[in-house]
């Protein structure tokens, strides 16, 4: 395995949470202290105490600047988890930090300023208000924090503008089509310029193709505006498209925290696996994952040919790599950026490549 | 008659007297003797009850019909104005005196209507969001609809003694339930992924209430007005025993003089009544996309007027 990807460790985490359980029902209390202390399954919490475990242990940082997608079925909890980064859902255990601070210790009158300044969220049933105009929805946050009417209609233009819907902000909701009413989502959590953003499933109820065209839209303004954003999807497609970074759920349980490439690789259990095997690789394997190094294809081949070898860079995708030999039946060199050539990519290597099967020794 | 004083387990109800009755007498005893206390309570209703009167009774017929159709299209659109208008002139030309009983009536009605809306829109509004006092107030909210008119209209005439004070507290026991009932409603059926929504972007309780659960209730808690309404008309016949004066009065008199041709005019110009009022605030609860996404001042007599006077300065 290549080392996880070190470069997010420079920048300072914005979210943190750590050992995090959400038990709902009146017996929560009892039920959480049994888990702590007897290791209660889920089923054994349900039949003993009436209760259903929520969210389990969850522990994941999101660096500054980062998309952190999380991904699981209906069900999973991801729901459940993303509402506690912003306390629309207390927590039964553990803790929830927002650049440093342990938002479970805020009052209310703090914990409303956060949610309006720091925090903005779209949802997947868009939620917006039905009886205020584009506008209005848009400066909803900027309004329950007592910014005047002419600033506030400033900020909310900007918003539209940003996300294309110029010349609709009189409309009201139901004037505008599915995609255009989540668009006002998005411009109603970017609104107040908050450091977070949270995406509850924002893409899934729309048709396939508007979806396409907003995630590029939302991948446009996030380059641009560099948001730490937490984007819940069901979708391992999107979750790929979008996120620097993918958490698996499943049954309230975080089975598998890394990149797109390490996920897809490297699948961490047979749930993870299963989800991975539909989705196509050729964007997200490199060429480093799957040479072999110089010496053990020389060891079996005899010495290469560097000026008949086409060549090609360790980061490209396997999508390059088709283009680059599909006109050839030699082998490619992968070349460093020192020029010097660092692996082989057999054509036996990329097929099971473009398969996903990451052979460690060419045999 | 010894067998009847003998308590039997078959039949324990005719033996035991646990005196109700007497009791809530001594109630009304007391309440009789502290009377002085609602003096001021009372004349404030009175002077309330009188303004509106007065106001209603200042305004020439013609002037009067003009202004409600006007606003009837206003809230109900152009058809109903005319309804209105038509309506109106049907309930004056029912007899030289029905005009002045019914505005007797309106002013009733309204100052009824009013009182409902003070008391019952935060009481609706509390029912909605707590189940506890919604299950307390049910009960009393039932016995309030149910309970026959005659049983309270003795006590509050001896609290207050005959008139229109009196009528007007009839009125708000009978008419008040269905506002709270469907304003509780009202903000129970509001998204919930809405006012989440809300908190999400850091509204306060408050906020909440006042920006996102009234306004979206708002339909029906104004049909909650609308029933309120029908139901306060409905009782100017039976307050009118305590000597409310109006259309009501109209037909309890002529019923007691067998007088059917009377009874029927007075009868009829309730129902007249009755149906301005009804499309009235039927109209009030239409819904946005109803009005073409239209502000209220865009539309109706306001809107006409507001584009005569926008027009000359196009050209």
């Amino acid at each position: 395995m290549p080392e996880i990807n070190q470069e997010t460790d420079a920048k300072s985490p914005m979210i943190e949470c750590h050992d995090l359980w959400k038990i709902f029902g009146s017996n929560s209390d009892k039920a959480m202290a049994a888990v702590k202390n007897q290791g209660l399954s889920k089923l054994e919490v349900r039949d003993s105490f009436n209760c259903v475990v929520g969210v389990q242990n969850a522990s994941f940082t999101v660096n500054e600047g980062e998309i952190f997608c999380i991904m699981g079925l209906s069900g999973s909890g991801k729901s459940t988890l993303i509402r506690h980064i912003n306390r629309l859902i207390e927590p039964t255990h553990g803790t929830v930090k927002i650049d440093g601070q342990d938002i479970n210790k805020l009052n209310a009158r703090e914990l409303r300023q956060l949610r309006a300044e720091k925090i903005g969220m779209v949802f997947q049933s868009m939620a917006l208000m039905p009886h205020r105009t584009v506008r209005e929805n848009v400066a909803f946050s900027l309004e329950v924090r007592g910014i005047d009417k002419k600033e506030r209609d400033e900020v909310a233009d900007r918003a539209i503008d940003a996300v294309d819907l110029n010349g609709w902000d009189m409309k009201y909701p139901d004037e505008l089509s599915g995609g255009m009413q989540q668009r006002v989502g998005l411009a109603r959590a970017i609104a107040a310029d908050p450091a977070i953003l949270l995406m509850d499933e924002p893409f899934s109820a729309l048709d396939p193709l508007i979806r396409r065209q907003l995630q590029d839209k939302f991948m446009a303004l996030s380059a641009e505006m560099k948001k730490t954003t937490l984007f819940i999807t069901h979708d391992l497609d999107e979750a790929i498209r979008i996120g620097d970074r993918i958490a698996i759920m499943k049954d309230g349980v975080i089975v598998q925290i890394g990149t797109p490439e390490e996920i897809v690789t490297a699948p961490a259990d047979d749930y993870v696996a299963d989800f991975v095997a539909g989705i196509s690789k050729l964007e997200l394997i490199t060429a480093q994952k799957v040479m072999e190094p110089v010496s053990t294809y020389e060891s079996r081949n005899g010495p290469i040919k560097e000026e008949k070898f086409p060549e090609a860079a360790p980061t490209d995708n396997l999508d390059t790599l088709v283009d680059i030999s599909i006109d050839t039946n030699h082998p490619i060199i992968v070349k460093g950026s020192d020029g010097r050539p660092t692996g082989i990519v057999t054509k036996h290597a990329l097929l099971r490549g473009i398969q996903g099967r990451i052979e460690e020794d060419e045999a | 008659m010894a067998e009847t004083n003998q308590f039997s387990i078959l039949d324990p109800f005719r033996t035991t007297d646990l005196n109700i009755a007497d009791w809530a007498d001594g109630v009304k005893g007391w309440a009789i003797s502290n009377r002085s206390v609602i003096q001021p309570f009372k004349n404030t209703l009175n002077d309330l009850i009188q303004g509106i009167e007065a106001g209603l009774q200042a305004v020439p017929p013609s002037i009067m019909l003009i202004i409600i159709s006007l606003i009837a299209w206003q809230t109900a659109g152009r058809k109903i104005g005319w309804l209105v208008f038509g309506c109106l002139i049907a309930l004056g030309f029912l007899d030289p005196r029905a005009w002045g009983l019914a505005m007797t009536t309106l002013a009733i009605v309204i100052a009824s209507v009013i009182l409902c809306v003070i008391v019952g829109l935060p009481l609706g509004v509390l029912a909605g969001k707590s189940d506890r006092f919604e299950a307390f107030l049910r009960p009393a909210l039932d016995t309030m609809q149910t309970i026959p008119a005659f049983v309270y209209l003795v006590p509050v005439v001896m609290l207050i003694g005959i008139g229109n004070v009196s009528g007007v507290i009839v009125t708000i026991i009978f008419a008040l339930p269905p506002l709270v009932r469907l304003t509780s409603l009202g903000i129970r059926q509001v998204d919930e992924s809405v006012v989440e929504a809300a908190k999400a972007f850091g509204a306060s309780p408050r906020d909440v209430l006042v920006k996102v659960e009234v306004p979206l209730a708002m339909p029906t808690i104004l049909a909650g007005l609308n029933q309120t309404i029908m139901l306060s008309l409905s009782m100017v016949v039976i307050a009118s025993m305590i000597s409310v004066k109006g259309l009501g009065n109209e037909v309890l008199r002529a019923m007691g003089r067998l007088d059917a041709g009377k009874a029927l005019v007075g009868g009829l110009g309730i129902v007249i009544l009755a149906i301005v009022l009804d499309r009235i605030t039927q109209g009030l609860g239409r819904s946005g996309r109803d009005r073409g996404h239209r502000h209220w001042w865009e539309t109706g007599p306001v809107g006409f007027l507001v584009n005569l006077t926008k027009s000359p300065s196009k050209d």
